[in-house]
């Protein structure tokens, strides 16, 4: 640890932390702190989000690190481990301990365990303001008192108490002092002892006794604080105890004496330990409430309640909630479509700038189609998520998300999944992309894992017009009917992979569902833009770059190596009859350029591809031009129809309604049958989205996983497009 | 007393929590929202597909299954 003696001048850098239960505003607080100057990445190990800013202050450079929202800091889920990881090993200076005021008892639970790992920490008493109007009167100078600790009121999203907390939090980064029993040896402006939580006379006899044994053994450096490692141990904290329970003699006779403590506890208390102590925690918890809330809270959930009458009725809740998923729903994808176009014209149009200024050659090549090209396949998606988590953060913010979870609970449940697993599902029929990122507000990770998996399931949009051109060619009246069952049939596919994904990969215990349904809030403009925008600056940061390599990659896949000899001299041909300047010379240039493209396409490493999976999309009906469409698909969906019009010769440009390329696929020539064209559907709808959604559930959750979700939705796909196409065949 | 679970815990009606049941994470879980022995809880209502519950508890509401809520022993109090 880095000495803080230091010369008067020299700038001090501090590390601040944020704790704080879900729903207590903590984010707002740490807005109004930072100012929307933030860096989100990911704690070490985890895929949990962390956030951080950082703020010049008098002589300190102060770090601002918002941990994860958590009811409590055992090691039982991801957040709550990653909150506590970082409290232990990065040791901030000061926690701010930000509070729900309205339910003090229940977020104070989590400030007994602040206390017990004997850190600095400021209680802020946010959303001071629904106190105020509950009636309730704290005493804050009692509470400040009580707990060992300034108090500070604030209304994070008003931006109220900014300053005073910030002064209290500073106050407690002073001089250094030896305090043992403290992670961090150093004087708190005043605030010297946090007293111990007491659990009541029977367990804390236990754990002052262990403690006194835990200080004997110099094992590690938990021992620096005695009581808090022996709670830890009498709950059983396997994490802690494997970390703390190091070779030599003294810990095997810890372990005993663990051991005995814990038996004695059973016996006496009838309980488990940590059971013993999470009561212990919330008993000592209703002392401090009894001495400091004045007067009762009225009831905060009043004005909530008669809102929900209307929003949870029984026959209301859904219609309301169907219009205002669709809102969304239409807002992100329909709204979101003109942005997308005025990128795709703004690509295209400086592609044709490019080729204009550039020499034709190969760098240009790379710079037109590849560089440009890429980087219009990052942006395009940008409308979509901003529009997406524009409507998430409002949906968050008011206290909306938590009632479309109770409304949708019952049936995402019968999937394995929680209630929250409903709008990134919903979304996939969109975009994944967007819809991959939304799976964020999932707290548990296997819910977040499975949820992610799933979306591909759900039909895209891009994946639309494959359908389009297939069903419209093989099924021609009935065209509909047939892509509606390709939906059908990919939702069908997603239960059956919910099931099947909860009883191998994904099982065991999931967390309960005890959901908080706080009261409903307006929404702060402030707060729902930085949120937005911090999910843009992700995309574009951390997924932005590794897309736009990828998609040069394919790119390059798709255009080299070049071939110098063809079957025909294109070259001279089309020379020789551009000099006629006739309507019929223009078609053949068109016609010669085309089956130029055609043979370059087959010679590339794709086209050469494509001859590999020959005898792997055999089975399937699928002939060589659907083989290498689905390698260029990888790329988006969109391309599969533009390959094919490259490979039918017919140039990029035929779309998914051109009457000559739905001629050529009819034609016996290209030998697809009407199950093979339905069997391709099928591998289109269940194969990997697109580079772009990829890279997405790399961030979301690591690249393991990605390889899991390419290979399952790869085997899947190839699976049930076989079994299609062989019952097909039969029929 | 009339000790039931708190899933049979009529919508308008209040209990005493006697015991909260369970194991490992979901018990733990119940209890750090502050679902424990000697709490007051009042049923608020099903959602429309009768799953999960909404529940008020101290000074908030709190939405929980039907299995998990069965694990939750109340005494009846009062209606209202």
């Amino acid at each position: 640890m880095f000495s803080r003696q230091v010369e008067v001048d020299e700038r001090h850098s501090i590390t601040i932390a944020l704790a704080g239960n879900p729903n207590s505003g903590k984010t707002s607080i740490f807005n109004a702190l930072t100012g929307a100057h933030h860096k989100v990445g990911n704690f070490p190990g985890v895929t949990v989000e962390k956030k951080i800013g950082y703020k010049k202050i008098g002589p300190y450079d102060v770090t601002f690190v918002d941990l994860p929202g958590t009811y409590s800091l055992t090691a039982y889920s991801p957040d709550e481990k990653a909150a506590r990881d970082f409290i232990i090993n990065e040791q901030p200076d000061v926690i701010i301990n930000v509070i729900d005021s309205g339910n003090l008892e229940r977020s104070l639970y989590l400030t007994m365990q602040l206390i017990e790992m004997g850190v600095d920490f400021v209680i802020d008493l946010n959303m001071w303001d629904e106190v105020l109007e509950m009636g309730i009167e704290i005493d804050t100078d009692k509470l400040s008192q009580l707990l060992g600790a300034p108090v500070v009121k604030t209304v994070g999203s008003r931006r109220q108490g900014i300053d005073p907390l910030l002064q209290a939090t500073l106050s407690l980064v002073g001089n250094e002092h030896d305090d043992p029993g403290h992670f961090r040896h150093r004087h708190r402006g005043g605030y010297h002892h946090h007293p111990p939580v007491s659990y009541g006379p029977q367990l804390d006899d236990v754990v002052t006794e262990l403690a006194e044994e835990v200080s004997k053994c110099k094992g590690c450096s938990y021992c620096s604080n005695p009581r808090w490692l022996s709670i830890k141990l009498l709950e059983g904290d396997q994490e802690i105890a494997k970390r703390c329970v190091l070779p030599g003699g003294e810990s095997a006779e810890l372990t005993d004496r663990v051991r005995a403590s814990v038996e004695h506890l059973k016996a006496t208390a009838h309980d488990d330990p940590e059971i013993v102590i999470t009561e212990g925690r919330y008993g000592y918890v209703a002392g401090i409430i009894r001495e400091v809330m004045k007067k009762p809270p009225a009831d905060r959930m009043e004005a909530s309640e008669h809102l929900d009458n209307i929003l949870t009725h029984r026959i209301l809740g859904y219609p309301i909630f169907i219009i205002l998923i669709w809102l969304i729903f239409q807002a992100t994808f329909k709204l979101g479509s003109y942005p997308m176009k005025w990128i795709d014209d703004g690509i295209a149009g400086l592609q044709i700038i490019a080729a204009s200024i550039l020499p034709t050659n190969l760098i240009s090549d790379l710079i037109i189609n590849g560089v440009i090209g890429g980087v219009g396949s990052v942006i395009i998606f940008l409308p979509n998520i901003i529009i997406l988590f524009l409507g998430i953060s409002i949906l968050e913010d008011s206290g909306y998300m938590a009632r479309a979870a109770f409304l949708m609970d019952k049936l995402m449940h019968a999937l394995g999944l929680h209630g929250k697993s409903f709008i990134p599902m919903l979304m996939g029929f969109g975009c994944s992309v967007p819809a991959i990122m939304s799976a964020r507000t999932l707290e548990s990770h296997r819910d977040r894992i499975l949820t992610i998996l799933l979306i591909p399931f759900m039909s895209c949009s891009a994946k639309l017009p494959v359908y389009v051109l297939f069903a419209g060619a093989f099924f021609g009246a009935s065209a509909g009917n047939v892509i509606l069952s390709i939906y059908l049939i990919g939702m069908a596919l997603a239960v059956i992979a919910a099931r099947f994904l909860r009883k191998t990969i994904l099982s065991g215990d999931s967390l309960p569902f005890v959901l908080e349904l706080p009261p409903y809030r307006w929404p702060t403009g402030e707060s729902v833009v930085i949120h937005m925008w911090e999910r843009t600056k992700i995309y574009l940061r951390k997924m932005g770059g590794v897309i736009l390599i990828a998609s040069i990659i394919l790119w390059a896949a798709g255009f080299f190596p070049k071939r110098t000899e063809f079957t025909q001299d294109y070259d001279s041909q089309i020379e020789s009859l551009s000099q006629e300047k006739s309507f019929q010379s223009q078609e053949q240039i068109a016609r010669l350029e085309n089956d130029r493209a055609a043979e370059q396409l087959e010679y590339t490493i794709i086209g050469r591809l494509g001859h590999v999976v020959e005898p792997l999309v055999a089975p399937l009906g699928f002939n060589w031009q659907m083989g290498v469409s689905l390698i260029t698909g990888f790329v988006a969906k969109e391309v599969i129809v533009s390959s094919m019009g490259v490979l039918y010769h017919l140039g990029g440009e035929a779309g998914e309604e051109s009457d000559t390329l739905i001629k050529k696929l009819q034609d016996p020539g290209s030998n697809i049958s009407r199950s093979a064209a339905f069997a391709y559907m099928i591998f289109v709808l269940l194969y990997t989205p697109c580079i772009a959604s990829v890279i997405a559930v790399r961030r979301e959750v690591g690249i393991k996983w990605m390889f899991f979700s390419i290979g399952f939705q790869l085997v899947i796909a190839w699976l049930m497009a076989f079994i299609f196409y062989q019952i097909g065949s039969l029929l | 007393m009339n000790t039931i679970t708190l899933n049979k815990l009529k919508p308008g009606h209040s209990g005493k929590i006697t015991a909260v049941g369970g194991h490992g994470t979901t018990r733990r879980r119940l209890l750090e929202m502050g679902i424990r022995s000697g709490e007051i809880v009042k049923m608020i209502k099903a959602a429309p597909l009768m799953d999960p519950l909404e529940i008020s508890l101290g000074n908030g509401h709190i939405s929980i299954r039907r299995a998990e809520a069965a694990l939750i022993s109340v005494d009846v109090l009062s209606a209202g």
